[in-house]
């Protein structure tokens, strides 16, 4: 006789975040790859019920993220995700809120957002598609392409300085802040859990390619050939080491950054600067957060940044709870005579 | 031996307070009003400030001014000319002057008419010399030395003496109109109780103006006015921003839901989220956003969460949240925004009022839009319409405009508590169940259900992109697309079947209708109670719902020869109403970012109805 059922707790798989909607993104977009690491995370996030997720975003091509996950999802206006989430998370903060959202929506029309979500220290999980492009409007130039870019609407070349969207977190406050690829699976997936394990703010970048209007744009990051060159892959307390044969390594001099072959004789690997993902001070995470555009030294990709502050919905609540302590919890028929009254009889 | 002073009984009078931002005239207006209201007088308020904070002292433009009406009868309206101006230096008078009634009473501080202020308000000769103010009751005081004079024996420095000056002024005013001290002591204890040097030379400032009015041979006269005959029942004052705050309040425990107020700072508007961010002890929850927009995208994502989602701002702020507002639209979702108006375009003039904004609530927006619009007609009906904005949203899910101004947001007047059992219950059910679950399945009243994050079972995606009906799926069918633009629109139209009709006051059809809709409420009120007594008939009614408008509107129209529409605008009620009813309209517009004086709107009146005062 079964008269007993075992209360099994049932692992989800990354099909069942996968929501009943055809995904539209073009052929070979690098939106797949970051749709697909996430829906693979998300059954080993641990404690977060898949009724607990909220993905919100603006507007754009990665905006469309929410109607491919099968949890809560709110499609925003564009640029405003960040403000919409901080919504439902001080609404309530049981929920895991994320936010995919692109360098347009994030960092031109939302970028006002952006920084007072990382200055109060939100509890949300942002996911920034860079492309460096407008894909959705075909093909502008976006906050983060490069100064000469030739797009639609600069025909001879851009002419301004582009968002170092890591910077930008950083000065921001933001307490978590990592860079991927979407064309490295695991350090994608590894990034994402990472980023939902951290209690507070949590940026990652994800260098994604655009196969239509900006193909190829984070190539030498990826590619065989050249990605031992030019990627340097974070680990904390590690010697920040590249190359092929992970011979060359990064040397602080004064307060530059340079390379160093570790086999020539005047170095050592006691000479690589190691990796603190915790330091308190951003000085040293600005310094990794510049490499990107010195095109003498590598590209870091992974956690620049980790460090743990209070967050603004536990501030809030916190708050609530001390008042609620001091003063009793509210009576609205006490509180209404509580004024300077007077009686007519 | 002191001379016994007369006594005179009046009915109602005005005052206004003036003089330099600085002065600390709106603190004086107000305390003059709560005391005025303790005692049981009806009264109504008009704070009339700059948009400086601390304007050059001795400016005309630096003027602040604070206006009370208080009578023994029922009133509507802050008065149209004072019959008493107290005026604190030169410019306050020049200002002023020209409104105050013939013959009115002048109480001056002399000790401010030397040289230098008299040529800051551009006087080439001395006022009170040169017999300009001949023909009113001038009484000249020299209240800043007289203050000095009663706090030399304290420690203050005589920057800090100078800034009591202006609880001389209310003393001497307490003592004019026979007013108790008490309530005033009262509040300069609790006020400065961390700085006793602060309570001994207010008291004594205070109790000097008093005392000045009684020893005097200046004044002869002094006055009452006797209680007004209210309604009974336990009374405060209200101001027409604490009262949309409790109101909100009331509608979060009345609905049981939690209260977000997503906000950015605006006037007026801003004290509306400087009261709900004291009320933590009720789990209000204030988000000081970074901008207008992130104020209701945040109540967006709040309400999407389940709280009963608000957001306040004024005109300015309204255009920016106006993308946002159309989210709430499309993903169907309650939300109320508060927009106290103020006079326009652009910055405009911040600290005034005006109606501007109607037409901007009811059509602002792109798309096929519709957003239900109410209208608060008095500072304290603004408690009761944000109830009612509350319901409307929860019911019928989706974003409620509800409409002040900065005349009823500044303005206060006396209010009957209501007990908490009175008001309605507005108690709503998250959707729960998985069987027949679709976000966008609507009930009898078009409304979708809410289903909120943390339901096990029912997650699903919403958003701007156009949805399918039922299913909620993004949708680009053409058919769909009008099919929704049609349910959206009847959704809002068929809140018609849940609201008042339209109520008119005195005869029920006849030569002319006054029709007003919002905060001209008390001025139109007053203008034909004053005309009716005139032996003129006129019937009123007034519009709280401008979006839908009560069904019975267009009949009540058709009852009327004539329909007068005062609006402090250029006529945006008007234009609605003769495009939805077909109907001609009289127009009356006055837009100074100033509440109407009811001798305009009776002078309207008189003007339609010619010689027709029937009852005489």
């Amino acid at each position: 006789m079964a008269d007993k059922v075992e209360a099994k707790e049932v692992k989800l798989t990354a099909k069942d975040f996968a929501s009943d909607q055809d995904v539209r993104w073009c052929p070979g977009c690098g939106d797949y790859s970051v749709l697909a690491q996430v829906q693979r995370s998300f059954p080993d996030l641990v404690g977060i019920k898949k009724e607990d997720i909220v993905w919100v975003s603006g507007i754009g091509c990665s905006s469309r993220f929410p109607y491919y996950m099968n949890t809560y999802g709110f499609h925003g206006i564009h640029g405003r995700a960040a403000a919409i989430a901080t919504g439902v998370k001080l609404a309530n903060p049981k929920l895991s809120v994320w936010v995919a959202t692109g360098d347009g929506d994030l960092l031109s029309i939302g970028g006002n957002h952006f920084i007072h979500a990382c200055r109060k220290n939100v509890d949300l999980k942002i996911l920034l598609f860079n492309n460096r492009i407008y894909g959705l409007t075909k093909g502008q130039y976006s906050p983060t392409s490069e100064q000469g870019k030739i797009t639609k609407t600069t025909p001879y070349g851009s002419v301004d300085y582009p968002f170092r969207a890591i910077s930008l977190a950083l000065g921001s406050r933001a307490t978590f802040i990592a860079r991927t690829l979407d064309r490295d699976v695991k350090h994608l997936q590894a990034m994402i859990k990472r980023a939902a394990e951290h209690k507070g703010l949590a940026f990652v970048e994800i260098y994604q390619n655009c196969v239509i209007y900006n193909d190829g744009a984070f190539d030498i990051y990826t590619n065989k050939e050249t990605k031992d060159d030019h990627t340097l892959y974070l680990q904390h307390a590690k010697p920040m080491l590249f190359g092929k044969n992970k011979e060359k390594g990064i040397k602080l001099d004064g307060t530059k950054l340079k390379v160093i072959n570790i086999n020539e004789s005047d170095n050592s690997i006691n000479d690589v600067l190691v990796h603190d993902e915790f330091d308190e001070s951003p000085l040293y995470a600005t310094l990794l957060a510049f490499m990107a555009e010195n095109s003498d030294l590598p590209t870091p990709v992974g956690v620049f940044r980790q460090v743990f502050r209070l967050t603004y919905d536990e501030g809030v609540e916190n708050q609530i709870a001390h008042i609620k302590a001091k003063k009793g919890e509210g009576d609205l028929e006490k509180f209404l005579f509580s004024a300077n009254t007077w009686e007519v009889n | 031996m002191l001379k016994e002073k007369e006594v005179k009984n009046l009915a109602e009078v005005t005052v206004r307070f003036a003089g330099d931002s600085g002065d600390g005239m709106q603190l004086t207006g107000s305390q003059f009003s709560d005391t005025t209201a303790a005692v049981g007088n009806d009264l109504s308020t008009l704070p009339d400030y700059p948009a400086e904070i601390r304007a050059p002292s001795g400016t005309i433009y630096g003027v602040s001014g604070f206006q009370l009406h208080f009578s023994s009868t029922d009133i509507h309206t802050p008065g149209d000319r004072p019959d008493v101006l107290v005026a604190m230096n030169p410019a306050a008078l020049k200002k002023n002057l020209d409104e105050l009634k013939p013959g009115g009473i002048i109480i001056v501080n002399t000790d401010a008419f030397d040289s230098k202020n008299l040529k800051l308000a551009k006087y080439e000769s001395n006022p009170l010399e040169d017999g300009s103010i001949k023909g009113y009751e001038v009484y000249q005081v020299p209240v800043a030395s007289l203050t000095s004079k009663a706090l030399e024996d304290t420690s203050l420095s005589q920057k800090e003496i100078s800034r009591c000056k202006n609880f001389f002024a209310l003393g001497l005013m307490y003592w004019l109109f026979n007013r108790p001290l008490e309530p005033t002591l009262h509040w300069i204890q609790v006020k400065f109780r961390d700085t006793p040097e602060f309570i001994d030379a207010n008291t004594k400032a205070l109790n000097a103006g008093y005392n000045f009015g009684e020893m005097t041979e200046v004044f002869t006269t002094r006055f009452t006015v006797a209680p007004a005959k209210l309604p009974k029942g336990i009374y405060r004052s209200i101001s027409g921003n604490e009262a949309t705050a409790l109101g909100f309040l009331a509608a979060s425990v009345k609905s049981g839901l939690p209260l977000f107020l997503g906000s950015y700072p605006i006037t007026p508007a801003s004290e509306i989220l400087q009261y709900l961010s004291y009320y933590k002890n009720f789990g209000v929850k204030t988000f000081q956003a970074e901008d207008e927009i992130a104020g209701v995208t945040a109540a967006i994502g709040a309400a999407f969460a389940g709280n009963l989602a608000i957001t306040n701002t004024s005109g300015p702020g309204l255009a920016l949240k106006t993308e946002g507002i159309g989210l709430a639209v499309m993903t169907e979702l309650p939300l109320v925004i508060i927009n106290v108006q103020r006079g326009g375009p652009s910055t405009g003039l911040p600290t005034k009022t005006e109606q501007a904004d109607l037409l901007q609530s009811i059509y602002g927006r792109h798309g096929e839009s519709p957003v239900p619009v109410l209208a608060a007609a008095t500072p304290s009906d603004c408690f009761y319409m944000a109830i009612e904005a509350s319901r409307i949203a929860l019911k019928y899910m989706t974003p409620v405009i509800l409409l002040t101004d900065g005349y009823l947001a500044n303005g206060s007047e006396p209010w009957k508590i209501p007990h908490v059992n009175e008001l309605p219950d507005i108690s709503v059910k998250y959707w729960t169940q998985k069987e027949g679950f679709a976000p966008y399945n609507r009930d009898e009243n078009l409304s979708r259900p809410w289903a909120i994050p943390g339901t096990p079972g029912l997650e699903h995606r919403i958003g701007g992109l156009e949805k399918a009906n039922i299913t909620g799926n993004v949708s680009y069918d053409p058919d769909n697309h009008h099919n929704m633009v049609k349910l959206r629109d009847q959704k809002v139209k068929g809140i018609v079947k849940d609201i008042p009709d339209l109520e008119v006051d005195g005869d029920q059809e006849g030569d002319l209708l006054v029709l007003g809709w919002g905060g001209t409420y008390g001025a139109i009120t007053e203008s034909v109670i004053k005309v009716r007594e005139e032996g003129y008939r006129v019937s009123q009614a007034h519009l709280k719902y401008l979006n839908p408008f009560p069904k019975n509107t267009g009949e009540v129209l058709t009852r009327f020869n004539n329909i007068l529409i005062p609006e402090i605008n250029l006529g945006q009620l008007s234009k609605i109403i003769r495009s939805e009813f077909l109907t001609p309209v009289i127009q009356l517009n006055i837009v100074r970012g100033l509440p109407f004086r009811t001798s305009d709107i009776q002078n309207k009146i008189k003007e339609i109805l010619g010689g027709k005062n029937n009852g005489r």
